[in-house]
């Protein structure tokens, strides 16, 4: 009975509420004052192309964006803007799409650390989220592969600790702290319930680095235990890598250290189409940046106009989504997305020879 | 592409000469655990039908105490590789529980195996989604993140250290080279992250451009981790021979084995300066021990790299051709491959072509 | 070397302390706790939050239905993990469910969750909730809104109850047949921790008076107890007037004179009373909410408890209590600008619009409300878009974590 009626409650509800909708889908738009603003940075290589097509398609869908650009580069630091004012922007806007920013081998400095890390580690960007999943259209070895990569990347190998001890003997050091290895466990099974998924995997190598990883591996294991409804499953990195490429869809999130995470980022962006298809997102507790999820730049193809725009349209997709424009975020991926399945208009990556320019305006086309 | 290559390796006649006594030559064989017995027996069959002038010396790994009370190999395996120079293992299980250190790291440590090479290959006759994989892993394998130096500096902080030497870099460096040129291979790609570990990576891959300047012969080429990763999957065909520091080696290996059908069919082998030991590297898989059901390809294919090491390189062919044709034909396939086979038919069908 | 790495992992606090701001949701999750629990990061990622709902039984999914719709209108970051408890349910595993969710996330919003079994020795969820959680104190501000419909106008006082032990300690038992005995437990720790919970509420929110509601003439060890602590804690805010009241004298003075009172600070059962007295002097259940503090997590939901079975569906219900205890999450977590928004367009819905659900005497539907509502954002540009508002100022209410003066 009482089953009856809240069943009856709901529908009645439903009703109400779709009614509301209608309203507000009136009454949100064309508001001066409702504009978002966004920190661009358009990195390197084919980065600024990439963007360009995000501004075209915004503009062509009439959101209400506007974008805060700066220049940020380590392989052009005469150009480059201070990493102090980008910051600020972006705790200021809370929000940010980003190029890829390239990274030389050596700093003319001797720094060990690096612009990415610099600014990572300044907003504290300590999750990195790349949603791998095979796309309409795309033709690769794989289909049907829909997982999730979290990776830590504030610590681990990349904390830029390293000297020679005597020459010819260089230590590097790997850090774990338990606190870090908490948040971004917490991160995953959160980011597990959020999006109605069922699997969480660590990635780790504990059989060998016991201390290491073994914290790692032991931090997950206590945050899963808050998570009863969320699987969880543990599994060594070279294992994972080799799970990876035989039988990709087993997984479903998969949280990891900083290299290990890179590692499966890049395999896992390799089966779905490659770096062009692939869109990601940092997450600190404020802020998120937005960037593709396989970090290339691409840089032997600048000016070509031939880089595939599709990362970079995802990641703008999801960042309007995250500031709760959905209606925008789904028209546009929508828009991909039908581009994609009808294969007219492809990029070189995706075996097509279509231009930059060709795919936005294909996109732009589909906007409805 | 393919067949140019095997051609090339077909027709290899000289290369660097070891010094290995012309006769019958003593090759330590560690059966190992599980279906590791089985397996054993059947490279045994196969060589002694291919009549390979070698005389297995068997010896037996299983942990003993030691005069310290720690548990280790035992001494009388030790003495053998070291006399013989060459050993081939089947798979070894770690015993579970507090004071056992790996049998394997301990071999490694023992010998000096200072380099693990791996070559993937993808087979006809069984099926993957990569029909076009052909690399060939080299990895560091003394150093690196596996150095087993870690350490809590305060609770809930951990740090391990990941060591980089010049000696270990370019001790491997030379040993890709060289193999690249041994075997008729045309490319050396090192793979590094040395825009984010810019020292440690850096070492590495300097002591990579230094090697590769006395090999002009061999393209050299420099990756970023990420990008091989990403490469990989979507298109092998691009790479040759890797060559990197110990960890993104495990990683790739194991990534590589996946893409052509898992660890039953890739062989590896430990080059170090006591001695040279190959191995399968896949699990001892207790559960089908002792029942006839057991894939060799994986240990034969390693011995094969054995008898290529030991300069036999005729047997050698003959035995890889027989081994890949059997496959190839898929009447005796066993239930790893999807066939029905058991393990001494497959072990029979290679003799056949053999004799 | 060990200073770099304490300064990274202690980024984010570090973070919130350059601001020279926290927010009620930082300041717990980073003070000293009282009761050892193992540390959870906080739910917080990109700037978005993430709160339990349980909509519970009767009106509650309807209820949690608007607030989303609002939230989602005025673009609050705040996402949710809605969970439905099956009153019927034999099993508990639904309800462990919430509770470790509620754990995870810190936040929880509710509905009054139906113990739908009478057996002895299954406890009243709402109780279970606030005991597994230690919220040991329950506050209600009751403002009467002008224009509504009641006996009392200009009402405002706020009501700090214990909230987990006292008459509810739900030990209960027949010594011989036909003789009952109930405990009332009251420890000095407890009501030490309350007492200075109200005292440090009405400093930082600028009230004048503490008023301790007990029956310590009748119970006088327990209710004593509970006194004399108050009594002591008054001692150390001077500039805090205290006086105390038995129970009865104060419903009939609440009645008669309610402006004399300020904040009330009351064991378990009298809270229990008093609120609903005062809520029905005001302007009946569907107005105010409540909040419920812990050490470690916080529970809004609407301020008298109960869950309205009979008009669920009907689209009657008075939806400003949920509303209410929705701004009082948002100004917890430290949104304040966005509560603010809400918050004046409930307080222009019901005073100046004056539209009214049946129970305040109107005539208007649930509906018409929450469209009143959105239509006041509206208006006031709040709209879709609004997610990089510049982050809040300090929330008076909550500027120091009233839990550790």
């Amino acid at each position: 009975m009482s089953l009856l009626t809240r069943s009856f409650v709901r529908c009645l509800v439903q009703a109400s509420s779709r009614n509301i909708h209608s309203t507000a889908a009136l009454a949100s738009p064309t508001k001066p004052e409702g504009r978002t603003t966004c920190t661009l940075i358009p990195g390197d290589g084919v980065g600024p192309e990439l963007i360009y097509s995000v501004q075209e398609v915004f503009k062509a869908a009439d959101v209400p964006v506007d974008f805060e650009p700066f220049f940020l580069s380590e392989v052009n630091p005469a150009l480059s803007s201070p990493l102090e004012s980008v910051v600020a922007s972006i705790k200021k806007n809370r929000i940010c799409l980003k190029g890829i920013l390239a990274t030389p081998d050596y700093s003319n400095t001797g720094e060990l650390q690096t612009l990415n890390m610099k600014l990572r580690h300044e907003l504290d960007l300590y999750a990195n989220v790349v949603h791998v999943v095979s796309l309409p259209g795309v033709k690769t070895r794989h289909q049907g592969i829909d997982a999730v990569v979290i990776r830590e990347q504030t610590e681990g190998e990349y904390s830029a600790q390293e000297h020679e001890s005597v020459p010819g003997v260089i230590e590097c050091l790997k850090i774990v702290t338990e606190a870090k290895s908490m948040r971004i466990a917490k991160f995953a099974f959160d980011y597990a319930v959020k999006h109605n998924r069922k699997k969480v995997t660590a990635i780790h190598k504990a059989n060998i680095m016991k201390l290491g990883d073994g914290l790692f591996l032991r931090s997950c294991e206590a945050m899963a235990k808050l998570y009863p409804r969320i699987k969880f499953e543990k599994m060594i990195v070279d294992n994972a890598t080799m799970q990876l490429v035989s039988n990709p869809h087993q997984f479903d999130v998969m949280v990891a250290p900083n290299l290990y995470g890179n590692i499966i980022d890049n395999i896992s962006s390799g089966l779905v189409g490659g770096a062009g298809v692939v869109a990601g997102a940092s997450y600190s507790a404020e802020h998120v940046v937005y960037e593709p999820g396989a970090r290339h730049t691409f840089a032997e193809a600048v000016g070509k106009n031939i880089a595939n725009p599709t990362a970079m349209l995802l990641c703008a997709s999801k960042m309007l989504r995250h500031i709760n424009l959905l209606h925008y975020s789904t028209q546009i991926y929508s828009a991909i997305n039908n581009v994609l399945k009808a294969g007219k208009v492809r990029t070189k990556d995706l075996g097509g020879n279509a231009t930059t320019n060709e795919f936005t305006r294909a996109v732009i086309m589909n906007l409805k | 592409m393919q067949a140019t290559r095997f051609l090339k390796q077909f027709v290899n006649s000289s290369g660097n000469v070891r010094n290995y006594a012309s006769g019958v030559q003593k090759v330590t064989l560690i059966p190992g655990d599980g279906i590791g017995p089985e397996i054993s027996a059947a490279v045994q069959k196969i060589f002694q039908v291919a009549k390979v002038p070698i005389e297995w010396e068997s010896v037996d790994v299983t942990p003993v105490r030691n005069p310290d009370g720690r548990f280790g190999i035992p001494q009388a395996a030790i003495d053998s590789v070291n006399r013989n120079k060459v050993g081939l293992k089947g798979p070894l299980m770690t015993p579970i529980g507090k004071g056992h250190r790996s049998l394997n790291l301990a071999l490694r440590k023992e010998f000096d195996l200072y380099a693990n090479v791996r070559p993937c290959r993808s087979l006809e006759g069984y099926k993957t989604l990569y029909d076009d994989v052909d690399v060939v892993t080299i990895r560091e394998n003394t150093e690196g993140e596996y150095s087993g130096i870690e350490h809590e500096i305060v609770e809930g902080v951990v740090q391990s250290i990941k060591l980089i030497t010049q000696e270990a870099s370019a001790r491997v460096a030379e040993y890709a080279f060289q193999y690249a040129k041994d075997n008729h291979r045309s490319k050396v790609t090192v793979v590094h992250k040395a825009n984010i570990m810019r020292m440690s990576d850096g070492l590495f891959l300097r002591c990579c451009r230094e090697t590769a300047d006395k090999y002009p012969e061999i393209k050299f080429e420099e990756k970023y981790l990420d990008t091989v990763c990403l490469n990989m999957v979507q298109d092998p065909r691009q790479y040759d021979v890797l060559v990197m520091p110990n960890l993104y080696g495990d990683i790739l290996s194991d990534m590589c084995a996946g893409l052509v059908g898992g660890l039953g069919l890739t062989p590896s082998g430990n080059i170090g300066l006591g001695g040279a030991l190959f191995e399968s590297v896949h699990g001892t898989a207790p559960d089908i021990a002792g029942k006839d059901l057991a894939n060799p390809t994986a240990l034969l294919l390693s011995a094969v790299m054995m008898l290529r090491h030991m300069e036999m390189k005729d047997k050698a062919e003959s035995i890889q051709k027989a081994c890949f044709e059997t496959i190839k034909d898929a009447k005796y396939l066993t239930g790893d491959l999807g066939g029905k086979a058991k393990c001494s038919e497959f072990t029979n069908a290679i003799c056949e072509r053999l004799a | 070397m060990a200073l770099r790495i304490l300064k990274q992992s202690n980024c984010a606090v570090l973070q919130a302390l350059k601001r020279n701001y926290c927010s009620a949701f930082e300041l717990q999750h980073k003070n000293p706790v009282q009761k050892a629990i193992p540390k959870i990061p906080k739910a917080q990622y990109g700037g978005r939050h993430t709160v339990t709902m349980l909509p519970g039984g009767g009106i509650g999914s309807e209820l949690m239905n608007y607030v989303r719709e609002i939230f989602r209108y005025a673009g609050v970051p705040v996402d949710f993990e809605v969970l439905d408890i099956d009153p019927n349910s034999e099993s508990n595993d639904d309800w462990d469910n919430a509770i470790t969710s509620i754990k995870r996330n810190g936040v929880a919003i509710k509905g009054n969750i139906e113990t739908k079994s009478e057996q002895i020795g299954i406890i009243s969820r709402n109780v279970a909730l606030r005991n597994e959680l230690g919220l040991y104190v329950n506050v209600l501000h009751c403002k009467s809104y002008p224009g509504v419909r009641c006996h009392h106008k200009d009402v405002d006082l706020v009501v700090v109850r214990q909230n987990t032990e006292g008459e509810y300690a739900m030990l209960e038992h027949e010594s011989v047949s036909g003789v009952v005995e109930s405990l009332k437990i009251i420890t000095v720790e407890a009501s030490e921790r309350l007492a200075r919970f109200a005292f440090n509420y009405a400093r930082t929110n600028g009230r004048k008076k503490v008023t301790t509601i007990h029956k310590a003439n009748i119970m006088k060890l327990s209710d004593g107890c509970f006194l004399e602590t108050s009594r002591r804690i008054a001692k150390e805010f001077p500039d805090i007037k205290h006086d105390d009241m038995i129970i009865d004298n104060t419903c009939m003075q609440l009645v008669a004179r309610p402006a004399q009172f300020d904040v009330l600070l009351t064991t378990n059962l009298y809270g229990s009373i008093t609120s609903n007295v005062i809520c029905g002097l005001i302007g009946g259940a569907g107005l105010y909410s409540g909040r419920n503090y812990g050490d470690h997590y916080a529970v809004f939901e609407p301020g008298t408890r109960n869950t309205g079975t009979s008009i669920a569906g009907k689209n009657i219900c008075n939806p400003f209590a949920m509303l209410n205890a929705s701004v009082d999450m948002l100004n917890h977590l430290g949104h304040t600008q966005h509560a603010q928004a809400i918050e004046a367009a409930i307080y222009d819905t019901i005073v100046v619009d004056k539209i009214h659900t049946a129970d305040l005497g109107g005539t208007a539907s649930t509906t018409d409300c929450i469209q009143n509502v959105l239509k006041h954002l509206a208006e006031k540009h709040v709209s879709c878009s609004t997610f990089n508002i510049a982050h809040p100022q300090i929330n008076k209410e909550l500027a120091r974590n009233p839990e550790n003066p």
